[in-house]
């Protein structure tokens, strides 16, 4: 069974197509490259899987589950965790804060155990904090925890996201250009830890991504988005020698 | 000016500071997470205080008044307080859900005026339930005043003041402490990501209201314990001085709002001697009635250097301690 199923998402802003039929189906443990021209609707995609959008026809199921219209906060309980195209960090927060937020879901002691610090809230608050600082080990920035966010470098704070997307335990991870405007050693960098997060945790990642030497590397499969419509899915060997996706994206940019 | 004489004015500003504070964090609060002030809620600082009048009165009669009475004033203070706070908190969330909630994504100046339209509502339901007269808020606790080295302090005072900062130290503890007051936090910077990684964005937002309106109706009730006559206008004029306060404090700051609102309550008062001296140095002849428009020009002395308030951060406006 899929993972993550789409089967045939529409969405209109007003009278503005901007996906039509979409279909997706996504096994555990499977890197899915999404790929297309800058429009073509890659990141609306992510929203209406993760519900900031709902979407104006069609159906989501995760693990055989219908989550189609529920709310951002019940589909991240279920198994999504984002991260943004632009970074959306809580800027006054410290990165450990940032990945202990993320918990919120987990915590289960009240106002009565905050208040008077029961022995219940001191064992939450210490495992969170532990495995907290354990995804901040796995994204390589486990140094910087206790930093607020404003002073990290670009890179360091795009795998805060990374982490914070991996606190909510996520069965698949969206990552929405995790790699933009990062010089070339801080991509070398995140390619290994999205081929980290992989391995170790044996996750299924959905990426967007414009540079596509690293998608064709990284991805076990690939769609291509054009004006919100697939035109083409397969293998990165088969991506590559599609005459359709040539034309509509290769063609227009030239490869790294 | 003696040092008594300070004494005095001092913990007189401490008491009239303290429903400022209280009444200012309930517009911090809500301005940090959803961007805008609640206008509504000087007459929800008004209802709150009907309320505790309404619960009081009830308590009373159930307890016994004078020597007759089965329990003590002071408990049936606490238990008005709480009542109260826990009832008007409903108000608030009812606030929240009919007048902002679908406002959410309205230009800010829509939900603003919703604010306005809550307020004019509740004021009018007042008077039209209750009459509009002037109603007197029961003395729950006998008034004892103490002579401390010349400086005359009333139990009452020492009271206002020693619960308004516990409720404060309460808000800190809830904001840092909880995941809720966590959430409330980062909901500041965003509310796209803030559900994504879990957090009911509308449960934080009726928290929000529920609590402000809670710390807006224990002022209502210290503040009738004091000054025992309500009417149903009195959240307009207090209601936007505490909204000054929450302004010269910094918008968005939990500690900004409480120091902002003892401060305002400092400067109201002390402005009343400082006209008097004034007038003996230079032989003036300003009368006390000036009091609002020297204070509040020194408040927007203040503003002019500090613009963002005094805990305020430019382009920022995020819930803080």
């Amino acid at each position: 069974m899929a993972l993550l199923r789409v089967e045939h998402m529409t969405h209109y802003f007003g009278g503005l197509r901007a996906v039509s039929d979409y279909n997706l189906e996504m096994e555990p443990g499977q890197i899915l490259g999404l790929i297309g021209p800058n429009g073509a609707g890659k990141t609306t995609v992510f929203n209406l899987l993760t519900g900031i959008y709902r979407p104006s026809e069609g159906r989501i199921l995760l693990d055989g589950e219908d989550i189609t219209g529920l709310a951002p906060h019940r589909i991240a309980a279920r198994g999504l965790g984002r991260t943004f195209q632009n970074l959306c960090l809580w800027r006054h927060m410290t990165v450990l804060d940032h990945v202990r937020m993320a918990h919120y879901a987990k915590i289960s002691y009240g106002l009565l155990g905050a208040f008077f610090g029961t022995a219940e809230r001191y064992r939450q608050e210490a495992e969170i904090e532990r495995r907290s600082r354990e995804l901040l080990e796995l994204v390589g920035i486990g140094h910087l925890a206790d930093q607020g966010v404003l002073n990290l470098p670009y890179g360091a704070q795009r795998r805060v996201e990374m982490a914070r997307a991996l606190a909510v335990e996520p069965k698949v991870l969206f990552l929405d250009e995790p790699t933009v405007g990062m010089t070339p050693e801080e991509l070398s960098q995140m390619m290994n830890i999205i081929r980290q997060l992989h391995e170790r945790l044996g996750l299924a990642i959905f990426l967007i991504e414009h540079r596509l030497k690293m998608v064709m590397e990284l991805c076990h499969r690939i769609q291509t988005l054009v004006f919100g419509e697939v035109i083409a899915e397969g293998t990165p060997a088969e991506i590559q020698g599609n005459p359709q996706v040539i034309e509509a994206y290769l063609g227009k940019e030239t490869v790294e | 000016m003696s040092l008594n004489f300070f004494m005095q004015n001092l913990i007189n500003a401490l008491q009239w500071g303290s429903f400022y504070a209280l009444i200012a964090l309930g517009y911090s609060m809500v301005y940090s997470i959803l961007m805008l002030f609640n206008f509504a809620h000087g007459d929800i600082f008004m209802v709150g205080a009907y309320i505790g009048l309404g619960v009081s009165l009830l308590l009373l009669k159930i307890v016994g008044t004078g020597a007759a009475a089965l329990v003590p004033g002071w408990l049936v203070l606490v238990v008005t307080i709480l009542i109260s706070m826990f009832l008007t908190a409903f108000v608030g969330i009812i606030v929240e859900r009919v007048g902002y909630r679908p406002l959410r994504d309205a230009p800010r100046a829509s939900a603003a005026i919703t604010g306005l339209m809550i307020g004019i509502i509740l004021e009018t339901a007042n008077i039209l339930f209750l009459g509009g007269q002037r109603l007197a808020f029961p003395q729950l606790i006998q008034s004892h005043t103490y002579n401390i080295g010349g400086v005359f302090i009333t139990n009452k005072k020492i009271m206002i003041v020693i619960v308004s900062i516990g409720l404060m130290i309460a808000l800190h503890q809830f904001v840092t402490r909880t995941r809720w007051g966590m959430a409330m936090r980062a909901m500041a910077y965003d509310f796209v990501v803030v559900p994504l990684v879990g957090v009911p964005l509308n449960t934080i937002a009726v928290m929000t209201f529920a609590i402000g309106s809670a710390l807006a109706a224990a002022a209502g009730i210290l503040f009738g314990l004091a000054y025992p006559v309500l009417d149903p206008y009195m959240g307009v004029s207090f209601g936007w001085k505490a909204f000054v306060a929450a302004i010269l404090g910094g918008r968005g700051s939990i500690m900004g709002a409480c120091l902002a609102g003892f401060m305002l309550g400092f400067i109201e008062i002390m402005t009343v001697p400082g006209i008097q001296i004034l007038n003996r140095l230079f032989a003036l002849n300003i009368g006390s009635n000036l009091r609002d428009l020297i204070a509040y020009s020194i408040v927007l002395a203040i503003l002019v250097f500090r613009p963002h308030g005094l805990f305020g951060e430019p382009y920022s406006a995020k819930l803080r301690l």
